[in-house]
């Protein structure tokens, strides 16, 4: 029964990971530069919540609105001003690097806001947790309301990129922006609104991974960020459902790591893999191989 | 005996044979021709004798060797180098430098000789220069040797292409559309080249070209390629007669 | 016009190891008039090391052309290979000149080792896939090493993956390597002089290979992969070569690390992917492919946070900002293009007045 415990919460942690890999492939697919402060924006997410919700002490649906506007404005503006200008840069490393700055420069601004201690994250989930099989497995309500939610806005997203026009606009600019801006479509428009909803979904993340992991420091998103980053390569970078899939399997893997081999080693458990993973099949689980033609 | 033997080469992509039942023989010496109209699998033939492919069926021997389904390098190394439609320079490193990566099978030092700078580096590294040059010389690059390759002109970038080819002494020299995006004057001073470079170091080539003016000024056999199938096979002149030919290019 | 070009190379280089000599020469007399702080004293040996750890990265970035975030656990390697060595050795009659000497040699070595054995498999990828691999590989290193429980005693070494307990062993045993406390006690055999003297050999070995025949080879790989194996280039050994030199010469750096500190332990703060990361930065902002450049970048941004420290908290944040705005400084292309401007712009003023 405890590995039915452990799966769910797997699956649990697993949707915040899928969640965050969403946003980093999005942007990847259709900026095709890794977003390395993809993963502070969670924070930030994060702390907005913490400080409507615990320092003011106003509603948490407010606190989780006001951190989705929040995150959506930032992701948009650390575009324009960071990344917009190296887009056409002569090596693809440029951006990546500018990307390390945003993301250093947005722990630094926490930390001399929040300072260093470590805040309680007071849960924004209104549930209490559910008791199945006559009390022998316990389900907490941010567990439940995770991976509801991930759910949900996973299907709005499929929803929506392949309904509307703006998603179908998304798929043509990622799959040649040459081509897409040929037709017609604003390619910068379309990265604008990527990066709006990938930032979107990190304060989702970021409200939701601090209600089931209460701390709340100004390096809280980094390494969940680093491990949605393995999370969307695992699934196919640039995949949506590969993205989704890959949090799933990395929450679990980890989860069962930590439970049956060692908390120590559970991140060397998921990185190796993810090593396999790639080496069986070079473009993750559901990635694209792309031959270059000679 | 010929120098290249292709006995009934194919490769299917998915569903698509892009080359069914190739079948070629090129002696020694000669300046051989491969055309065809767009998407007949000319270029298909050309990746399946240098290894990028390995073929479905069929055999190709090289003066006598087989190198059926070999890799790349051990092809270079049998004797075949090719340049490409799309151009494929090292264009960070400076005209004599790609050269120089052409001639690295054939003069050797180790790494730590390298690294450590002894005698030997001086010497083989002088050997490697002048040998170089001459062949930068042949093909009227010499002044340009330090130049970074991505800076040379078009047509310039075409010849270094070729000579870096060169470099690696092969007995088969392929040439993927040499003359693509050259005005005439240029083709016909490459025309020139080519020629030279058959007489100079006595190369057997094998080129793909759309120019019919340098197709039937220079070749002296022909194979037409149409939807991966040989549709054609012989001297120049009568190739070009061929109604069939005329048709494939002209359409109905 | 070919004798130029080798003495134009040559002139490169010895300006890039006279800038190190100059360097040296002028911080030790600094140090020897007492005009230089405890602090910034106490940062040299750092900063050959991030400079050995740049110049390095560069070889696998810059030259090679692949992407690395793992370069931390390879100095990760050398590190506590080579203060492991030195803990055991500590109490024999070596001399300490030697003991530093051979601990040199394991730590590139075994860093060295286990990149030709990580290469192999993972240099297939390419890429961003390449970058993840090597940074998960960088993490798994870093994670193995704070599980290792070795110890020592007259029955000779004992290990364990659990906890000192369990590596049974007798009343005289000793532990070296103990988990997540790592190992305490390394012989504090660097100084800033080796940390020079190995930063000259590493720009050796790297500016040496790099204008050799492997040299070529394995840029001929970065530029087109395709071409150079038409051409007969074996792409799998240059790539392995170009890491593997690469891996060990971090180790190298990971050496210096480990035997400048007291207690070396694994943290995300010294082997983790934030300072594969880093030395990224060091490499990118110096300029890819440019050797030079990546001790100059290495240095400034090792300085900077030091020399920002007058103004406490806002130092990092003011860190980050110059990051940022030197990549759009030296990378955006209208920067870039304006800068263009701007110096033919003085240049024909200048031309004017000398008209005039």
């Amino acid at each position: 029964m405890s590995f039915l415990t452990y799966l769910i919460n797997g699956i649990s942690l697993g949707s915040v990971y899928a969640l965050i890999a969403l946003g980093y492939t999005m942007v990847y697919g259709i900026a095709k530069m890794l977003n390395f402060a993809h993963g502070d924006v969670i924070m930030v997410g994060a702390f907005a919540t913490y400080t409507v919700c615990s320092t003011m002490g106003l509603s948490p649906v407010l606190g989780v609105l006001v951190a989705v506007v929040l995150c959506t404005t930032l992701g948009m503006v650390i575009e324009k001003i960071a990344y917009k200008p190296l887009r056409k840069a002569s090596s693809p490393l440029a951006v990546l690097i500018t990307a390390i700055g945003v993301s250093y420069f947005l722990q630094n601004v926490a930390l001399l806001v929040f300072g260093s201690n470590m805040k309680s994250f007071t849960s924004v989930v209104p549930l209490n947790s559910v008791k199945l099989f006559g009390g022998q497995i316990t389900i907490s309500g941010e567990t439940i309301v995770t991976i509801i939610s991930c759910i949900i806005i996973m299907a709005v997203l499929m929803l929506f990129i392949n309904k509307t026009k703006a998603g179908q606009a998304m798929l043509a600019v990622s799959e040649d922006k040459g081509a897409a801006q040929l037709m017609g479509i604003n390619a910068n428009a379309t990265i604008t609104l990527t990066f709006a909803i990938g930032s979107a979904l990190a304060a989702v993340a970021g409200v939701l991974l601090c209600s089931a992991y209460p701390s709340l420091t100004p390096y809280t998103g980094s390494m969940p960020g680093i491990k949605a980053f393995v999370a969307a390569v695992f699934g196919g970078i640039g995949s949506i459902p590969g993205a989704f899939i890959g949090g799933i399997l990395l929450g679990v893997i980890e989860n069962l790591s930590k439970a049956y081999i060692s908390s120590q080693l559970s991140d060397a458990i998921v990185f190796a893999v993810l090593i396999v993973v790639l080496l069986v099949k070079p473009t993750g689980l559901l990635g694209k191989n792309i031959q270059e033609k000679v | 005996m010929a120098l290249l033997e292709v006995k009934n080469l194919s490769i299917s992509f998915g569903g698509l044979r892009a080359v069914d039942d190739f079948n070629v023989e090129i002696e020694k010496g000669c300046l051989y021709g491969l055309i065809g109209p767009n998407g007949a699998g000319k270029t298909t033939v050309f990746n399946l004798l240098t290894g990028v492919y390995k073929p479905n069926e069929g055999f190709v021997t090289l003066d006598g060797e087989n190198i059926t389904g070999k890799k790349t390098i051990d092809i270079n190394k049998a004797g075949i180098a090719r340049t490409f439609q799309n151009i494929r320079l090292f264009k960070d490193l400076s005209v004599i430098d790609n050269v120089k990566v052409g001639l690295h099978n054939h003069n050797g030092y180790s790494t730590l000789t390298g690294i450590f700078r002894l005698p030997k580096y001086y010497k083989v590294e002088k050997q490697m220069t002048e040998e170089a040059m001459e062949l930068l010389k042949v093909f009227d690059l010499d002044s340009e040797a330090e130049t970074l390759a991505a800076n040379l002109p078009y047509g310039k970038q075409r010849k270094l292409e070729i000579a870096r080819a060169l470099a690696t002494k092969p007995k088969l020299l392929l040439l993927d559309e040499p003359a693509a995006g050259m005005n005439p004057n240029e083709t016909q001073e490459l025309m020139n080249t080519i020629r030279f470079v058959r007489e100079h170091f006595d190369m057997t080539i094998l080129l793909i070209e759309h120019d019919m003016k340098l197709v039937s000024g220079i070749c002296e056999k022909l194979t037409v390629l149409n939807f991966g199938r040989i549709l054609c096979q012989g001297e120049t002149s009568e190739v070009l007669n061929n109604p069939e030919v005329i048709k494939a290019y002209l359409g109905e | 016009m070919r004798q130029r070009k080798l003495t134009k190379t040559f002139k490169s280089n010895l300006i890039t190891y006279g800038m190190v000599i100059a360097a040296y020469v002028i911080i030790q007399i600094l140090i020897n008039t007492g005009n230089i702080s405890n602090l910034l004293k106490g940062l040299m040996v750092p900063l050959c090391t991030y400079a050995i750890l740049a110049v390095s990265l560069n070889l696998t970035v810059g030259i090679l052309g692949e992407l690395s975030l793992g370069h931390a656990g390879f100095m990760c390697l050398g590190a506590f290979a080579s203060a492991f060595f030195s803990s055991c050795m500590k109490e024999t009659s070596i001399p300490p000149a030697l003991r530093f000497f051979l601990a040199i040699l394991i730590g590139a070595v075994v860093a060295g080792i286990f990149g030709v054995l990580i290469g192999i498999p993972v240099l297939r990828l390419r890429g961003d896939y390449l970058a993840i691999v090597t940074l998960a590989f960088g993490e798994i290193i870093k994670n193995l090493v704070n599980a290792l429980y070795v110890g020592l005693d007259e029955d000779g070494f004992h290990f364990s993956m659990k906890n000192s307990m369990d590596l049974n062993m007798s009343d005289q045993g000793r532990v070296i390597i103990n988990g997540a406390q790592g190992i305490t006690g390394t012989p504090k055999d660097a100084t800033f002089t080796i940390g020079i003297v190995l930063l000259l050999i590493t720009l050796f070995i790297v500016l040496n290979l790099i204008y050799s025949r492997d040299g070529r080879a394995i840029m001929s790989i970065r530029d087109n992969t395709i071409a150079a194996e038409s051409v007969g280039i074996n792409i799998t050994k240059y790539k392995i070569m170009a890491f593997s030199i690469s891996a060990a010469l971090a180790g190298v750096a990971g050496v210096l690390y480990a035997h400048n500190l007291s207690a070396l332990t694994a943290t995300s703060k010294n082997f983790g992917y934030n300072m594969s990361i880093l030395f990224l930065v060091f490499v990118v902002l110096g300029g890819i492919g440019n050797i030079r450049g990546s001790i100059i970048a290495a240095v400034v941004l090792t300085l900077l946070p030091e020399l920002l420290r007058g103004l406490n908290d806002y130092r990092m944040l003011i860190y980050s900002i110059v990051l940022i705005a030197m990549m759009l400084f030296n990378w955006a292309p209208k920067c870039i293009e304006w800068r263009e401007k701007l110096v033919s712009k003085v240049k024909s003023r200048r031309k004017e007045t000398k008209e005039v």
